[in-house]
């Protein structure tokens, strides 16, 4: 029983952790996503501007 | 600004984390009756509490979504939302966790796990809703409305312990029991733990209000792009 307990808890802790580290790691990946969204609008708005002014 | 408020928050609740494991493991003893497993309270319970607090504050946001229309509070909604999500999910996965050595079983239709699965789902539906609806003033008001019943299912789940007497134990804190039920110093602990998770939570909380803000301005962006 002890070292099942221990085992058990060692289990409980990991998982709370490892929990939160992928959804820490999800929300930086979705940070670059966004940034790379944000940076081809403002490119692509640039593009028709310049176009349209031609 | 922000970025300033989040390095401090990120530091706050790692610095504290780190302190609270080190007290938790090298400093607590074990308990009498369940040995060392019972060190799951630790983060156990703070999941659940802080799971209800992000819950709480997307409730009263939604509310003042709907009142003043003012976006911001949509916004700190749906941020709370997921970082409560993410802590309910902790609470759920800890709580089968400890019950598979106390109960000898991973998970039983108990009313207040029930409802905890059930708080988790409704929450769930709630950020999935938002997915499904592309218009950004119907998807904000018909997510605070959804928001704001969904709080009646945290209740349920706060309050399971005290309506029915099954699987679950009874309420343990001072604050519910008026004392006695808990060691003070494992108590005390507790909820060290519950404010370093609830820095956290606040800084996962400012990290996606800051990206829903760029969402927004990508979505803008994309209509003024099309209107060229």
């Amino acid at each position: 029983m002890d070292s099942r307990n221990f085992t058990y808890m060692f289990y409980g802790f990991a998982a709370a952790w490892l929990i939160l580290a992928l959804y820490v790691l999800s929300l930086a990946a979705r940070e670059r996503r966004l940034r790379r969204e944000l940076d081809s609008v403002k490119r692509m708005i640039e593009d028709r501007e310049t176009r349209k002014q031609v | 600004m922000r970025t300033k408020i989040l390095a401090v928050l990120c530091l706050a609740s790692g610095l504290w984390l780190a302190r609270n494991l080190y007290v938790i493991f090298l400093t607590m003893g074990d308990e009498a009756a369940q040995g060392a497993i019972y060190r799951i309270i630790y983060f156990h319970v703070p999941s659940w509490i802080t799971c209800f607090t992000a819950f709480f504050v997307a409730g009263v946001s939604s509310v003042l979504y709907l009142v003043r229309k003012n976006s911001r509070f949509d916004t700190l909604a749906v941020a709370t939302v997921e970082a409560g999500v993410v802590f309910t999910i902790v609470g759920l996965v800890t709580g089968s966790i400890w019950g598979r050595i106390i109960w000898g079983i991973w998970w039983t239709w108990d009313p207040r796990l029930t409802w905890a699965l059930i708080t988790c789902v409704i929450y769930s539906g709630y950020l999935m809703l938002r997915h499904a609806i592309d218009d950004p003033t119907a998807r904000a008001k018909n997510s605070a409305v959804l928001c704001i019943f969904s709080f009646t299912s945290v209740i349920i789940t706060y309050k399971a312990i005290d309506w029915w007497r099954t699987q679950h134990p009874g309420p343990v804190l001072s604050f519910r029991t008026g004392g006695g039920n808990i060691d003070p110093a494992m108590e005390h602990m507790l909820f060290q733990n519950l404010g370093a998770l609830l820095l956290l939570c606040a800084a996962i909380v400012v990290v996606r209000m800051r990206q829903e803000d760029m969402q927004r301005e990508v979505e803008a962006l994309r209509r003024y792009a099309h209107a060229l």
